[in-house]
């Protein structure tokens, strides 16, 4: 089965571009899962948090996933789009990264 | 960017936590940096499982029944001064944690503790559901948010320790979402960045989690042991795909209901190999080292799962009890297809934790002085196996050691820091570029199956020096100048420099257990099976002009006093 993951990409004070990359997966695979295929074969420098990699632990991984805010680590990869979007109310840093530490955990 | 306290503390899950806790008790200012946010990376807030001290709760018990078993466990290789902190200091933290609301599971008006494999009677506590490592995490966080003069900073990787005069001074660190260098001046470093389990394909640890700490002792001049003995956690989750939970959840289910392990005939197989541990409770038998041997030979006999693994089987256990001891869990198995009255699960070894670290004293001080370790980053403590339920307690007990000793050397000793001490770590970041090289993120998964097939729990002299020559050629395929994409938060920059410290480490478990021509706990050698006399001693790691260098000594036995 192939996924597309739709991606808003790019830095603070740039227009957000879209990029789309398709992976293979099986059933039961994460968005997380999804986005780690794509660094490692098609796109080393995208961005994007996680910490414990699908324990749901850490609660690093959060997204827009299709316009809703979820954990990339917890939601199912489908087939088709699946469009992915930094937290809207969060300051971007980079891609899929926000800040997201409390301000007195920050440096 | 500048930064200066009496402690820097590098790692924040539970180990780093205690310490910076502690050492501001001491009166230190503290620094307690993370690479990943602070309290959330790490193995300490994946674990779901228990945490082994002699409260007698349960049972009447003594700290040194529980000490009997960690050194049994270690097949002769434990240093004792350590084990004897872990254990005797264990109640202490337990007791202090339960003040702190941690929320220890009771029954009768007493702290409930579980009984585990290898341990003589019930010393695990545990916080339900499966909820013991997010528990100990967040009473930790919020002692941290109640402490004054300990500065928490999180999305920041350290990249070496400075070394001023011999002794430690300070670190050079990455901020993440800046792409900024950051120097830190400290009178005293406790490193408690955990293990090395990232290293292998299937793992139960963070992404923070592939030895970072070690290459940053190595490269200060400390010394690492036991970097031969990976635990591999026999039953792993393997099938059906699980995500939202922690492959390593089947232990506390094995606990409080049984459950059978059961080859590709559905038949229980555990009994076969239970002749060889004479330490069985006969409801959870084997020890991890064990029950990681009997499957892998399953396996190997062609009587394994379909996936590659054995059965995991809780069909004779009614749903009701399944649902009281479980509750919630349940529900949450569901939203993955698990139904464990009706089918079973399959499960396989997964690196889990590592016995080896960094060398240190009863202080908990490496050889250089005003370097600290603890946590799963010390080597020794469990020898060449840890007892289940063993690592919360000496991250704890550990944590807090360190913390209180990092603190009183700082408030005595005068700062050796110079910018100087810093620069080579500040002209590496500053060379980084951006260039046309291999994949990090790819050269991690390579190096990850390396590992697993060559260096996984069952082991060859060929498979061995196959590794080490695979190591050397990923060593020149990063080269020397760091990669990276001139951009914030970046990975390529991140995994260069992870593959920098995972290539290093790598190295020290592979030629270590090149060495090691016998098998002992977590090591087993198919080329060199059974027990050597002569091989009950630790090896030593350390850097000489970048090279690694063996050696051996004998298991420290000294008992602290208390």
């Amino acid at each position: 089965m192939k996924a597309t993951l739709k991606i808003q990409r790019g830095a603070p004070g740039v227009t957000p571009r879209e990029e789309a990359y398709e992976v293979a997966f099986e059933y039961g695979q994460s968005v997380l899962d999804g986005l780690r295929m794509v660094r490692q074969s098609a796109e080393p420098s995208l961005a994007f948090r996680f910490s414990c990699i699908n324990a749901n632990a850490c609660k690093e991984c959060m997204m827009l996933i299709d316009g809703k805010v979820g954990y990339a680590c917890m939601v199912r990869l489908k087939e088709g789009i699946t469009a992915l979007a930094p937290l809207p109310k969060k300051s971007l840093i980079r891609d899929l990264v926000t800040e997201i530490a409390p301000p007195d955990e920050r440096l | 960017m500048y930064l200066e306290a009496d402690v820097l503390v590098v790692g924040a899950g539970g180990a780093g936590m205690y310490a910076a806790l502690e050492a501001g008790r001491a009166g230190a200012s503290v620094i307690l940096a993370d690479r990943s946010l602070i309290g959330r990376g790490g193995a300490t807030v994946m674990a779901q499982m228990t945490v082994a001290a002699a409260l007698g709760e349960q049972t009447p018990d003594h700290w040194e029944h529980h000490l009997a078993d960690t050194l049994a466990a270690g097949r002769g290789l434990c240093d004792q001064r350590l084990a004897a902190i872990l254990c005797e200091d264990g109640p202490v933290r337990l007791r202090e944690m339960d003040a702190w609301k941690v929320g220890w599971a009771r029954e009768d008006g007493h702290i409930k503790q579980a009984q585990a494999p290898g341990h003589d009677r019930p010393r695990c506590a545990y916080v339900d559901f499966l909820a013991t490592g997010p528990a100990v995490s967040k009473t930790l966080r919020t002692q941290l948010n109640n402490a004054n003069n300990i500065r928490r900073i999180g999305d920041l990787a350290v990249v070496d320790i400075a070394v001023g005069d011999g002794e430690a001074c300070g670190a050079t660190a990455l901020h993440l979402p800046t792409g900024r260098a950051v120097t830190l001046a400290a009178k005293a470093i406790v490193i408690a960045t955990g293990g090395l389990t990232g290293l292998y394909r299937r793992n139960s640890a963070s992404s923070n989690m592939s030895g970072d700490g070690y290459a940053l002792a190595l490269r200060a001049g400390a010394e690492l042991i036991d970097m031969e003995f990976v635990q591999f956690f026999p039953i792993g989750h393997l099938s059906p795909r699980l995500v939202g939970m922690d492959p390593i959840m089947w232990d506390p289910f094995r606990y409080k209901l049984g459950g059978k392990l059961l080859n590709s005939e559905m038949r229980e197989f555990e009994p076969d190999y239970a002749t060889r541990d004479a330490r069985s409770d006969g409801r959870y038998v084997l020890t991890r080292d064990l029950a990681t041997y009997a499957i892998t030979k399953e396996v190997e006999a062609g009587r394994g799962s379909p996936a590659g693994g054995a059965y995991l089987s809780f069909q004779h256990i009614p749903e009701t009890e399944i649902r009281r001891a479980f509750g919630p869990v349940v529900d949450r198995l569901a939203a993955n297809g698990i139904d464990l009255a009706r089918h079973p699960i399959e499960v396989a070894p997964i690196a889990h934790y590592h016995m080896g670290g960094i060398r240190v004293d009863e202080k908990l001080e490496t050889r250089v002085p005003g370097l600290y370790a603890c946590g799963e980053a010390v080597g020794g403590a469990n020898g060449a196996n840890r007892l289940s339920g063993n690592a919360i307690t000496e991250a704890l007990a550990f944590g807090a050691r360190a913390g209180r000793n990092a603190a009183r050397r700082a408030l005595q000793a005068r700062s050796r820091w110079s910018l100087g001490a810093s620069l080579p770590a500040l002209d590496l970041l500053r060379r980084a570029v951006k260039r046309d090289g291999p994949n990090p993120a790819a050269l991690v998964a390579e190096l990850q199956a390396i590992m697993a097939d060559d260096v996984g729990p069952f082991r060859t002299e060929a498979k061995l020096a196959s590794a080490i020559s695979a190591i050397s050629r990923l060593k020149a395929d990063i080269g020397e100048i760091p990669m990276s994409s001139q951009a914030a938060f970046d990975p390529v920059l991140i995994g260069w420099l992870d593959l920098r410290n995972m290539l290093l480490v790598a190295q020290s478990v592979a030629l270590a257990a090149l060495a090691r021509t016998e098998s002992r706990g977590a090591h087993q050698r198919d080329d060199r099976p059974g027990l050597e006399e002569d091989w009950c001693v630790n090896q030593i790691v350390r850097l000489s002009d970048e090279a690694i260098e063996l050696s051996c000594v004998a298991p420290a036995t000294a008992k602290v006093a208390a």
